[in-house]
């Protein structure tokens, strides 16, 4: 009975507050926009009959004919990629660096990686703006060191945003990596020295496959929250930069467009389940490997 | 013996660089007296002055560390009684879409979140405020908080529990005298992590607030859209400072608790 009780009370709050609200949102994305409030229609007041009846896949096939929404799609996975793959080329070569290092330096490296981690992420978005406007310290920099005689455009481009994901989510590479690269065994290193490999090849060998799991346990950590992202591409992209976050705000906040909106983040979420499953089953190797 | 490299050295050195220095430069420049942030015209504290006289800030601060406090504790409670369902339980009907529940809302985007449960709120009627943004924030942090605990109870010794239940304890004794001070560091570490995740909230708060109960985020949010201002790199500043304080005293805690730790092993072991 006890335990019964134990289960019901997270089991209905998640019930409550995460699962119905996603079939609200896919029944809503089924309906049509109604000058009302709330501002679609059918609503339950109109009986379960009329409900069933008026539900229909207009707001897909709408999405469908209008490019702004499959282009938005498209370069979000470009964005999501590309940044997922800076980080990698910088978050790398720090994890590996972190293993590496004396044992007394390890806690206070590692505090160093996560402590960006508490501090508001809004606030470290917005430390990029100063630095990378047009009159930003960048360019002041830049200027002065005469290596530029014009100031760069930046901030409101696709490269503002590449900056401020990989800044954002840089410890979400390293973390992982760097569990991967501690417990690796130095000896099978030396033992592939030993048999004639260079530095480079034994790293390329030996040091890359052993680390697999944590290089796609980040990068899915990194692509995931980067494809829905919101605030980056609103506070340092541009006109130009289109991502589905942004455009599924906007619909929502701007336009009022309630259904269409919420068939945008019914196709973003069906977007999302192939890399969380595969997320997943990195995660399930990897356990099993330790065990 | 493992050396560090000059590659290694650099990479460290760059890398720190890139995550520390926009953080140093923000600080830096609250410190600037002129209102064009990126020139610097000396020193002064004004905007701190300016930024603890402005009552819509003050106001907004209100409602988001009573947000925070609040959540985080329901937060805290409910992801520590699924993280024991998850571990203890055994099988139970709907396992598979309790642990789904819990592990979704770690990647699931913030504006779906919000969005879905704007809709919800609207559906059933309830004004948007104070409590709608706690019901969203204690939703999403319950999930992060019992990933936390759960990791912490999957190497608890069963056996324990088990003693104190030979030993006359009832099951919610045993659970508040054995298990829960085993587990205290992990709940402790779940819900400072609920407060800071809601403290930090901007896209579900936008969905979930009412016009009278504004956030901190929402409140930078809107002043940011404008450009640099030097009001907010003052706010920007405070907050680093109380984080950093926060963190390195946190660190310094448990590096003194495992040196004791380690310190009464050792004496354990010299008396046996």
């Amino acid at each position: 009975m006890r335990k019964f009780a134990l289960i019901a009370v997270p089991y209905s709050w998640l019930l409550a507050l995460f699962l119905i609200p996603f079939l609200i949102v896919f029944k809503i994305s089924l309906s049509d926009i109604a000058l009302a409030i709330p501002p679609y229609t059918p609503t339950i007041k109109d009986g379960f009959g009329a409900l069933i009846k008026g539900l229909d896949f207009e707001n897909f096939v709408f999405l469908t004919t209008d490019d702004l929404y499959y282009k938005a799609y498209l370069s979000s996975l470009k964005i999501a990629l590309i940044s997922t793959l800076l980080t990698l080329l910088v978050g790398y070569p720090m994890a590996y660096a972190m293993a590496r290092a004396p044992d007394e330096w390890r806690a206070t490296l590692m505090m160093l990686v996560i402590l960006p981690f508490w501090t508001s992420f809004l606030i470290r978005v917005y430390a990029w703006i100063g630095i990378l406007s047009n009159e930003g310290l960048l360019n002041q920099f830049l200027l002065w060191t005469g290596l530029i005689s014009e100031p760069l455009t930046i901030l409101n481009t696709n490269y503002a945003v590449y900056i401020g994901i990989v800044y954002t989510y840089l410890p979400f590479m390293i973390l992982p990596i760097y569990a991967t690269l501690e417990r690796l065994d130095d000896s099978l290193i030396e033992a592939a020295e030993d048999l004639g490999c260079s530095r480079l090849s034994a790293f390329w060998l030996v040091t890359i496959p052993l680390s697999k799991t944590g290089i796609i346990a980040g990068c899915f950590l990194v692509f995931i929250p980067a494809l829905g992202e919101f605030v980056i591409p609103s506070l340092l992209g541009g006109s130009g930069t289109l991502m589905i976050g942004k455009v599924l705000f906007e619909e929502f906040f701007n336009n009022r467009d309630w259904p269409v909106a919420s068939a945008v983040a019914v196709i973003l979420l069906l977007i999302l389940i192939v890399p969380i499953v595969l997320f997943q089953r990195n995660q399930q190797k990897q356990a099993e490997a330790e065990t | 013996m493992k050396r560090l490299s000059p590659f290694n050295i650099t990479s460290l050195t760059l890398g720190f660089a890139f995550l520390y220095l926009p953080m140093i430069l923000l600080v830096i420049y609250s410190f600037n007296s002129s209102k064009l942030v990126t020139v610097w015209a000396g020193f002064s504290t004004k905007w701190y002055g300016e930024l603890l006289r402005d009552e819509a800030f003050l106001n907004a601060a209100w409602v988001t560390i009573k947000v925070a406090v609040i959540s985080s504790t329901f937060a805290t409670i409910l992801g520590t009684m699924a993280a024991y369902v998850l571990v203890n339980a055994g099988r139970f009907f709907g396992r598979t879409l309790f642990s789904g529940m819990i592990y979704a809302p770690l990647v699931m985007p913030e504006v779906i979140t919000g969005l879905s449960l704007l809709l919800l709120f609207i559906g059933i009627g309830l004004d948007r405020g104070v409590l709608t943004i706690v019901l969203a924030h204690t939703t999403f942090s319950m999930c992060y908080v019992s990933v936390v605990v759960s990791s912490r109870l999957v190497s608890f010794d069963r056996s324990l529990e088990e003693a104190a239940l030979d030993l006359g304890c009832n099951r919610f004794g045993a659970f508040r005298l054995v298990t829960l001070p085993i587990i205290a560091p992990a709940v402790i570490s779940g819900w400072l992590l609920a407060f800071t995740l809601s403290l930090d909230d901007l896209v579900i708060a936008s969905f979930v607030s009412g016009p009278s109960s504004t956030t901190l985020p929402i409140k930078i949010w809107s002043a940011v859209r404008l450009g640099v201002s030097p009001e907010i790199n003052a706010l920007s500043t405070l907050m680093i400072g109380v984080v950093t304080i926060g963190v390195i005293t946190a660190s310094l805690i448990s590096k003194r608790n495992s040196v004791r730790a380690q310190r009464d092993a050792q004496a354990a072991e010299r008396t046996a």
